[in-house]
């Protein structure tokens, strides 16, 4: 855990940085008011607003069944929206539809290719698809940046799975778009291979691509995205950066049980933080966990002697902390 | 028009055909060949001369016709039905195509696959009996425009399959016997009056007439109406296409 949060706080430097930057240019994926209502009467997208940023990473997080493929489908051509607008660089999707999907590269969740055909034919196809002139350069650049080179006379059918992901992101970067969908990208996929495609995503943030990941994995989330997107029941319930986020995250509770109920905190104790839960039988102490990492240790004794001299008796003790997921689990349980 | 993305289709497309080489093209020929033994060889020796053309020669324009058309289905159903079902699908409608380039990929590779067959299956007949063209020109025409459409027929019927057994059950059960019914192996003067009348409800008895025409200047029915009748199935066929693509039927929810 101290590590996975020595690690986030290693990377929030640059996206804290960058969000001020994002927050002058204009949005390159704009979402208005998207509606879609199946025949049968199910809304799996309702009246969505959304402004994804340019270079940016975007976690759209979600249970299943929360829309979030259905919205992806509906951006990149795959659904036809039953209300609302999509433009994505200014463009629309349905008016303009070719302008905007040149723009777009997209990662299915599903593991899905021609089987009998190669790597360097697969991906050399999907070029083609979107109109660009053949360029073998470019093929080799982005095979070898997937470590595919060796694999490209490979036929499909002979790769593994997480070979194939990362064929199928080949396909979707052979004709060098500027935004980048990822359904579930890293779904089955072994740590190791998650590191190393966490790492892909960096660097094409980093050549100014616009990156979309899908994810039910909290943890995917907090390491890669700038912002974070939930959805939950075909409704955004929070955008937010995640900087902002994970000083939510950052936040530690200190929980006294009670000998005896207080119906006030006691005078001595009022320059804590302090507040009163379970009807008094609770006192609760909210403190930043890795910001003050030195200073906290000195303040909770300094608390408990004061506590002590106020002469409140506790039999029980424990700290918690507030994680995204724990943030996520209780904005899609109200909601439902 | 992206016309770099109807290449990339169709060249995808015959480079499958080319991969399952024994499939497409060796089978087709070694069945019309058996069509040959069987009908040309051991019962074409009964029988007598079709208007003036020996019987031999005279079913060559029907088996091509029947290749052509069960071909062609079969090509265009499988070439669309298969990025449905293994899910490839997703790369072409994300991808900044029109419906009508997605169908001149895959429609043009399926009739172009058909063609080439068509031709080889000529080349095969010319081995076992005296082939006379009389309208070369007529017949490649019409040979094209049966290949294009019934390839937007079989394309349709890949569109409309979700399983395998949808997409086998239109070639077998309506193409198949239209086709043997449709005087591929007659002329419908052998047939009585009644069964002459029912015959000519048949479509394929004007493709079949007009193909034969073209090789021997003899027809069930006249070349204008054979001409007439693919014109208006490809009319249809481009009409359901649209109507596919505008409402997103089975493709796009």
């Amino acid at each position: 855990m101290s590590h996975d949060t020595a690690d986030a706080t290693a990377t929030d430097t640059r996206p804290a940085a960058r969000a001020h930057t994002l927050q002058a240019t204009p949005s390159v994926i704009d979402v208005r008011g998207l509606t879609k209502r199946y025949a049968s009467g199910f809304e799996a997208l309702k009246r969505i607003d959304l402004d994804i940023q340019r270079g940016e990473i975007f976690a759209l997080l979600g249970p299943n069944g929360a829309g979030k493929t259905t919205l992806i489908s509906i951006i990149c051509g795959l659904v036809n929206a039953s209300d609302g607008q999509v433009r994505v660089n200014d463009h629309d999707i349905v008016t303009d539809y070719r302008a905007a999907r040149k723009q777009i590269g997209l990662v299915p969740q599903e593991l899905t290719s021609d089987a009998f055909a190669t790597v360097w034919n697969t991906v050399s196809f999907s070029r083609g698809l979107f109109g660009k002139r053949a360029d073998a350069a470019h093929i080799e650049r982005v095979l070898r940046s997937l470590s595919l080179w060796d694999k490209r006379r490979n036929k499909m059918i002979t790769l593994s799975g997480g070979m194939k992901r990362r064929v199928l992101i080949a396909k979707a970067l052979a004709h060098e778009p500027q935004v980048l969908f990822l359904d579930e990208p890293t779904a089955g996929v072994d740590v190791e291979l998650r590191r190393d495609m966490w790492d892909v995503v960096r660097s094409l943030r980093d050549q100014g691509v616009t990156v979309i990941l899908t994810t039910h994995y909290i943890e995917e989330a907090e390491e890669m995205a700038d912002r974070i997107g939930v959805i939950n029941d075909g409704e955004i319930v929070l955008v937010e950066e995640k900087a902002a986020l994970m000083r939510q995250l950052g936040r530690k509770r200190l929980r006294l049980d009670l000998q005896t109920p207080l119906a006030a905190i006691p005078e001595t104790l009022a320059h804590y933080p302090l507040s009163l839960a379970d009807d008094g039988h609770v006192l609760v102490y909210t403190y930043a966990a890795s910001s003050d990492e030195h200073s906290t240790p000195a303040s909770i004794s300094a608390l408990l002697n004061d506590i002590e001299a106020a002469g409140v008796r506790f039999k029980d003790l424990h700290t918690e902390q507030s994680s995204l997921e724990e943030i996520f689990v209780n904005l899609v349980r109200k909601d439902a | 028009m992206n016309f770099r993305a109807v290449g990339t289709i169709y060249h995808f497309e015959l480079a499958r055909a080319w991969r399952t080489l024994l499939q497409s093209l060796v089978s087709p020929v070694i069945s019309t060949s058996l069509y040959f033994v069987v009908f040309g060889a051991a019962i074409g020796s009964r029988i007598q001369e079709v208007e003036g053309v020996s019987y031999g020669a005279f079913i060559v324009p029907g088996l091509v016709m029947l290749m052509l058309l069960t071909q062609s289905v079969s090509n265009a159903s499988f070439g669309i039905f298969f990025p449905k079902f293994t899910g490839t699908i997703y790369e072409v409608l994300s991808a900044p195509v029109s419906y009508l380039e997605i169908v001149l990929g895959y429609v043009g590779a399926a009739a172009t696959k058909s063609l080439i067959l068509g031709f080889i299956i000529l080349a095969t007949a010319s081995f076992f009996v005296p082939l006379r063209i009389d309208h070369p020109v007529w017949m490649v025409l019409f040979l094209a425009l049966t290949a294009i459409t019934f390839s937007l027929l079989g394309f349709i019927i890949g569109i409309w399959a979700e399983g395998f057994e949808k997409l086998q059950i239109v070639p077998l059960l309506i193409i198949t016997p239209l086709t043997f019914l449709g005087g591929s192996f007659y002329s419908i003067d052998m047939l009585p009056p009644v069964w002459q009348t029912v015959t000519l409800f048949n479509p394929v008895v004007y493709l079949v007439s007009g193909f034969r025409w073209s090789f021997y200047g003899i027809s069930d029915v006249s070349v204008g109406a054979s001409l007439l009748m693919i014109l208006i199935f490809l009319g249809l066929c481009l009409a359901l296409v649209g109507w596919i693509f505008k409402t997103g039927y089975n493709i796009k929810p």
